[in-house]
């Protein structure tokens, strides 16, 4: 993968390259912000990196969150929002999956803070997160039928 | 009403007790199912999304501008921090950040630590009211009024004032209103002083706060929990001085914290926040700088009502941005402010149309309730309107 010097010398994409795993598929900069797209089976194992190496110490997932980008494939982003505290870094990991198979490991083992993100984005966009304590809807009734932040869910007319 | 615990065979003496979503202490629509032996609360959960209205789908379906006005709508209590942490996003998309002008950028710091008092205001009284103390709520109501004035002097609105805008403020605030900012800020530390004698020292207080609840710091950044509570633990973490944003770099102030972790702990803090956002207050007044309160952005700010009477070009514009919207470029940006209950943030992503693609809100209370079963299990009963208190939960926020 081609990446400008100055991701290069990023000391996240260093380690990643050092621990060789793979799964980096892209590496930019959004407004000063690093965002890594990672491919759906490397994220747990890297994830774990970025929360237990010392020096980059994300021991904060703030947020997980969707985008749906139908008709596109793949169909949905998962957005996972890391924070180093008190250092004050911030990460964003993309994982693009398709909407036949939307699943991705769930995070919960790594930060138990995952459980309810996770089941907001399973609720709202039907994403299945693999080894979720509690895959079950957070915001809406339990027998509501389909996913309302899909893009192509319905947005007036009978059910 | 699905949501229940199961009993345990062999643990059938034990209560299911159904709590809410229609009970005071619950502040607003939260239902709690609590497994209780004699009045230990051995299991916990909680079911929310009574007050789910959708507000992010709504916001694919509007332009730019229009969300602002659902933003309010979901954190009812600090309804200026939800537009600030939308507007500031907003700008970032478009790459307007630098753009906006200094007596715009101090006169969001000085409204939104306003917000800051006025939703800890609420929370003091009905964190009080919960623990029996009447009196705090109705005196925090009384100081609450005086902001709420001051916002619709400003805005027009007491509550759903929707007054930034992307690319800065709606309209300059009119004249004297500096007078009513400075009154309130000479006599509201003397209110303050007033609320502590009631409550800092009282006997009843403390029995019911200190050892209560108690979270530590390193499960508060395992369950991502912002805010106070973070602060409570003995972390050090302000989004306004981790990661600056509107000019809050300019302004000095101090991060209360305690080590405790409990709900006095916690009440403390957000105590001494009011005593800091009354700093930052005065610091903004005192160094108010002059200048428009609107960026220099034709195409992405409505013109004066002046101009747009008069000059043609303006009409266009206005014209244009009222009835199609603006172009962001396509991307996304995400920004985080501290609102009064913790780490809020807005990821916007754009696909080039006047619409946003998503919006998606991070909000403190969402995140912090989450630990709420962990917090109350194994404590009374009683603990448990304490603890629900001390998060300090906004349900829209949490549904939205």
């Amino acid at each position: 993968m081609n990446l400008t010097s100055e991701l290069e010398s990023n000391p996240v994409i260093k380690k990643l390259e050092e621990s060789h795993l793979s799964g980096l598929e892209k590496a930019e900069e959004h407004h000063g912000q690093l965002c890594l797209t990672l491919s759906a089976d490397s994220l747990p194992a890297c994830a774990k990196l970025f929360r237990d190496d010392p020096e980059l110490n994300f021991n904060f997932l703030s947020d997980v969150t969707c985008v749906d980008r139908f008709p596109h494939e793949p169909r949905f982003e998962i957005v996972y929002r890391l924070r180093s505290i008190p250092k004050g870094d911030e990460l964003q990991i993309v994982v693009r999956i398709p909407g036949a198979a939307a699943r991705v490991e769930s995070l919960v083992p790594l930060w138990p803070a995952a459980n309810a993100f996770e089941r907001e984005v399973h609720d709202l966009f039907g994403v299945d997160f693999q080894g979720h304590p509690n895959p079950a809807r957070i915001l809406l009734p339990e027998d509501w039928e389909g996913h309302p932040l899909r893009k192509d869910y319905p947005l007036e007319g009978y059910r | 009403m699905a949501l229940t615990l199961e009993k345990i065979p062999g643990q059938e003496e034990k209560l299911i007790l159904n709590m809410g979503p229609q009970h005071p202490s619950t502040h607003g629509v939260l239902r709690l199912v609590l497994e209780l032996d004699g009045e230990t609360i051995t299991r916990a959960t909680y079911d929310i999304g009574y007050l789910h209205t959708g507000i992010e789908k709504t916001c694919e379906s509007l332009t730019y501008s229009q969300v602002i006005t659902l933003t309010d709508r979901v954190d009812y209590l600090a309804p200026l921090s939800n537009n600030l942490c939308y507007c500031l996003a907003v700008e970032k998309l478009l790459g307007l950040d630098a753009a906006i002008p200094p007596r715009a950028q101090y006169l969001r710091v000085l409204l939104t630590e306003l917000t800051r008092l006025n939703s800890h205001l609420v929370w003091l009284g009905t964190h009080a009211i919960d623990m029996g103390a009447m009196s705090v709520l109705l005196y925090c109501f009384r100081e609450r009024e005086e902001i709420l004035k001051i916002f619709e002097f400003v805005s027009g609105q007491r509550m759903m004032t929707s007054y930034f805008r992307i690319g800065g403020l709606a309209v300059e605030p009119p004249l004297g209103w500096e007078k009513r900012v400075e009154k309130f800020i000479r006599i509201f530390p003397a209110k303050l002083d007033e609320y502590e004698a009631l409550l800092t020292r009282n006997p009843i207080w403390l029995k019911r706060t200190q050892g209560v609840g108690i979270f530590s710091s390193e499960d508060c950044l395992a369950w991502a929990v912002s805010g106070p509570i973070l602060r409570a633990s003995g972390i050090a973490w302000d989004l306004r001085k981790a990661r600056p944003y509107s000019g809050y770099e300019k302004f000095d102030f101090e991060i209360p914290t305690r080590t405790e972790g409990d709900v006095y702990a916690r009440y403390q803090v957000r105590m001494a926040e009011m005593r800091e956002s009354l700093k930052i207050v005065r610091q903004a007044l005192e160094g108010m700088p002059e200048g428009p309160v609107k960026a220099d952005a034709p195409k992405i700010v409505l013109p004066d009502r002046e101009k747009m009477k008069t000059q043609m070009e303006a009409l266009i514009y206005h014209f244009k941005i009222i009835t199609e919207g603006f172009h962001p470029p396509v991307g996304e940006a995400y920004q985080a402010i501290e609102s009064p209950r913790g780490e809020l943030g807005f990821y916007v992503v754009s696909d080039g149309s006047p619409k946003p693609f998503r919006v998606h809100m991070r909000t403190p209370s969402f995140a912090n309730l989450q630990v709420l079963p962990k917090m109350i299990e194994g404590s009374l009963l009683s603990d448990a309107v304490a603890c629900i208190g001390s998060i300090d939960i906004v349900l829209g926020e949490i549904d939205r």
